[in-house]
């Protein structure tokens, strides 16, 4: 017979294995999955997992990996400082294009001026857009008790109504037939969030984002304030003892994963997307959160975390063109991994024994 | 002589890296009061859990009216006749009496059939209580009586007591104590188990003494002196705190008319309360849980801010300053709750460290945490009270109720403060440790710092108090020398704010 035993301390070494583990596992059940569905299942794990990397095509698809987990780890880590305090932003996706938004309209107000200085005014223009879409929730919070995670998720809705009337309307192409959507931020040179490297997908949403996990891991593990961060998430009364602020706590961690996923957004409408489009927002913020857990709030799991979503979303992109696998089949996949974390998670703070029952 | 109700016989239980209970053999006779004495740790919580079911003995038997007894879950154990009241109630605050009654029963009958058999039962074992009262509302010592009568109604053979008098009132535990020796009169045994040996010396008929999980001793408590049977217990001479004779000092700490709303639904609000706390001396405030102690400590700490000018420290008002601001001129605090709220179960007695002794000690510079500063800090802490764990890296879960409360104690203490306040500095923490607190705070005090100290433990606010006070509903009498004071006048000072005049009569 199998039984669990409560840890004294979460064991170290588990606390590194699970995420691995539960990699291994969802390859497993996965190709279990897509042998059902009538897929080589060796073929396909390896399309999802290793293409994306090896395979002939790789040029393509190494940027992509980049420009696809940039966002996702920023994101991320600004949502894990509210995560590990107890604090539930789930609207992060709602920062992100509020954060588009702003840092696009400021762009769009000097065109067609040419300054080095228009670039750096829309990113700080993103950070605060969102960083104040975020305060929404947190006033809320503080001063009459809402609930932050409805809050927050509600505005994601605002914010996708918001997008599409200035898609539509104030920040409409001029030039643009009267076609939906911004001008093409890309082709404008002061405000384009351009490869700092040709063909590498490195932009400025890359560095913001590595800029982003040293910040956190500084702040997490040597500052006060990641200190507090850590001790209201566990023990909200001690960290009250200890002299931690909560309401004050509460508008900083909004403050910061808002400002972070706003900044994701503008560096996504200046690169990658190029412009404002009814259907600019593609599920980053929410996909985040994920994210976040996957890498157990910790800077440097996140970083690796999103590293392997970003993997799946173009490994399977290819498994869905090269072997017709269905796009649910995918999204399946990325649930399951999160499914098997949590699940070996147990490992961490129990220790399985074997042998006879001792507690009835 | 018949057979004993229930025989224990060579009953041992190991859990990794501890033996819990090693070969303990007793017998408890039909109608006796049993106690069973022993350190935290001991094995007396194993040993009670073994015969309520909840825990399956690696070997050993048990026979209960000469038939084999080997429960294997508490219901069987109730369905034999055991039932047992816990030291923390289970009970729903926002439920009345009787609902939460019915709520324990397999197959509870109509609410007001219910609420008929407990009326029966408090008044044939006189324990006033009210069914259709809510629980929210009640005292600890109502509360223990709706879960003392929760195990009457199964008309239980043997009734297992764990440190029933610990929230108790003086008045409260003789009411405890007629009942129990009612039902000991009709033939029900009941095994008792508590620290505070001078109660067990007047209700017990025999008593078994474990250490580190064996039974080192049987004595008889009422020819047993209380010293000896601490000393059996600990298994070494008992060291008794000493209390220097000191003139007060200047006053440190003036209340004025301190009173606060209650900070949520079942808290306590404070009344007008009105208090000189001089340096060097200790000021112990009894009363029973929920009377404002938590709140009290909290308007002290920070944690609850309160109006100008009703604290003053040092002269200032101090009312609108946060806890690391009062901790910086010297008012430090350690509230009662260790896990959760003097401490964080899963953080390191490093970071634990930090938590309060951030602004006094300097651990941080600029925002940053000096982490080998602070590692040693709470090293430091670890060697002055001589807390028994392998290092400051080990969470503060991982150490035991009396060593972490030792720590939470000491952290406090080696911050060198001018007024500390505590809240229960030795609940949970057995005989020598606790000890070792009390001494602690009383060198503190005798290095001319002041100490309150809130407690229900009337023993120990004697043993260390220059002057008293009660707490009762959020108001708080107006101190008395310590000395000298009776057991019924301090009972009569935790009564109630409307028996306070008879307490103002002098001696």
């Amino acid at each position: 017979m199998m039984i669990l035993e409560k840890r004294q301390q979460p064991s170290p070494i588990w606390s590194l294995a699970t995420p691995v583990l539960a990699v291994i596992l969802t390859m497993i059940c996965g190709g279990l999955l897509f042998a059902t569905l009538g897929k080589n299942p060796f073929e396909t794990i390896r399309t999802i997992f290793l293409d994306p990397l090896f395979s002939e095509f790789a040029w393509y698809y190494r940027p992509q990996l980049l420009i696809k987990g940039a966002p996702l780890v920023l994101i991320a880590i600004g949502l894990s400082f509210g995560f590990r305090a107890g604090i539930w932003n789930i609207g992060a996706e709602g920062q992100y294009i509020v954060g588009a938004i702003c840092g696009a309209a400021v762009g769009l107000a000097f065109y067609p001026a040419n300054s080095a200085l228009i670039f750096p005014l829309m990113v700080m223009a993103g950070a605060l857009g969102g960083l104040l879409w975020a305060m929404i929730p947190g006033i809320l919070r503080v001063k009459f008790g809402t609930n932050e995670i409805l809050v927050s998720l509600m505005l994601v809705y605002v914010a996708e109504q918001l997008l599409a009337s200035m898609a539509l309307g104030a920040l409409r192409n001029p030039e643009g037939m009267g076609f939906p959507g911004s001008r093409n931020l890309s082709q404008y040179p002061s405000a384009a969030n351009l490869e700092l490297i040709a063909g590498s997908g490195m932009h400025w949403g890359v560095v913001a984002a590595f800029v982003a996990v040293i910040f956190a891991y500084i702040t997490l593990s040597r500052h006060v304030f990641g200190f507090q961060v850590r001790l209201s998430g566990q023990s909200p009364r001690a960290a009250r003892f200890a002299g931690v602020n909560p309401g004050l706590l509460v508008l900083i961690c909004m403050g910061i994963s808002g400002a972070l996923a706003g900044l994701a957004g503008l560096f996504e409408v200046a690169g990658p997307a190029g412009q404002i489009s009814i259907d600019f927002n593609v599920g980053y913020g929410f996909t985040a959160i994920i994210v976040a857990f996957l890498g157990r709030l910790h800077p440097v799991g996140i970083l690796l975390a999103g590293g392997l979503m970003a993997l799946t979303y173009i490994g399977g992109e290819i498994a869905q063109s090269n072997l017709g696998l269905p796009g649910a089949a995918i999204q399946l996949l990325q649930g399951m991994l999160l499914f098997f974390l949590l699940a070996v998670d147990v490992l961490t703070h129990y220790r399985v024994r074997f042998g006879k029952v001792g507690v009835a | 002589m018949t057979d004993p109700l229930l025989r224990l016989s060579g009953l041992t239980k190991a859990y990794p890296g501890v033996v819990a209970n090693c070969d303990v053999s007793f017998d408890i006779g039909k109608g006796e009061v049993h106690a069973l004495l022993g350190e935290n740790g001991a094995g007396k919580s194993t040993l009670v859990k073994t015969i309520y079911g909840l825990v399956r003995p690696d070997s050993g038997s048990m026979t209960l009216e000469g038939q084999p007894f080997q429960p294997a879950e508490p219901r069987a154990a109730r369905a034999a006749g055991v039932a047992m009241v816990f030291q923390h109630f289970s009970l729903f605050d926002a439920l009345n009496v009787a609902e939460n009654i019915a709520l324990g029963m397999e197959n509870p009958p109509p609410q007001n059939a219910v609420a008929a058999q407990v009326r029966a039962v408090s008044d044939q074992y006189g324990l006033p209580l009210d069914p259709t009262r809510i629980v929210g509302e009640l005292s600890a010592g109502e509360r223990q009586r709706v879960e003392i009568i929760r195990c009457l109604l199964q008309d239980p053979k043997l009734l297992i007591m764990d440190e029933p008098t610990s929230v108790l009132t003086p008045q409260e535990v003789a009411i405890l104590f007629e009942t129990l020796r009612k039902l000991s009169a009709e033939g029900t045994a009941i095994l008792y188990i508590s620290h505070k040996l001078e109660e067990i010396r007047s209700l017990c008929d025999n008593a078994t003494v474990l250490r580190l999980g064996q039974v080192v001793g049987t004595c008889d408590p009422r020819a047993t002196s209380a010293r000896d049977m601490a000393e059996l217990m600990v298994g070494s001479v008992l060291h008794v705190p000493q209390k220097a004779d000191r003139p007060a000092g200047d006053i440190i700490l003036s209340l004025d008319g301190l009173s606060a709303k209650a900070p949520h639904q079942f808290g306590t609000a404070l009344r007008d309360i009105t208090l000189e706390v001089r340096k060097g001396e200790v000021l112990g405030i009894g009363g029973v849980a929920g009377n404002g102690q938590d709140e009290l400590v909290a308007a002290l700490s920070g944690e609850m801010r309160t109006g100008a000018g009703m604290i003053r420290f040092k002269g200032d008002s101090i009312g609108q300053l946060p806890p690391n601001a009062r901790r910086k001129i010297g008012l430090l605090a350690a509230p009662e709750e260790r896990m959760g709220h003097a401490a964080a179960p899963d953080m390191s007695l490093t970071e634990n460290a930090i938590m309060t002794a951030m602004t006094r000690q300097k651990l941080t510079s600029r925002g940053f945490v000096h982490w080998a500063k602070a590692r040693r800090f709470a090293q430091g802490v670890i060697t002055a009270f001589d807390v028994r764990t392998q290092g400051p890296q080990n969470t503060a879960r991982s150490l035991s109720g009396g060593n972490l409360q030792k720590f939470v104690i000491g952290r406090e203490i080696m911050q060198d403060p001018d007024l500390l306040v505590v809240n229960q500095p030795t609940w949970g923490v057995d005989a020598s440790a606790a000890a070792a607190i009390r001494q602690a705070l009383l060198d503190l005090a005798a290095k001319g710092a002041a100490v309150i100290c809130i407690s229900q433990d009337l023993d120990e606010l004697m043993e260390i108090s220059d002057r008293f006070a009660a707490l009762n509903e959020g108001r708080l009498s107006s101190p008395r020398p310590a000395a000298g004071l009776t057991v019924e006048e301090i009972g009569l000072m935790l009564g109630g704010a409307h028996d306070m005049e008879v307490a103002h009569v002098d001696v």
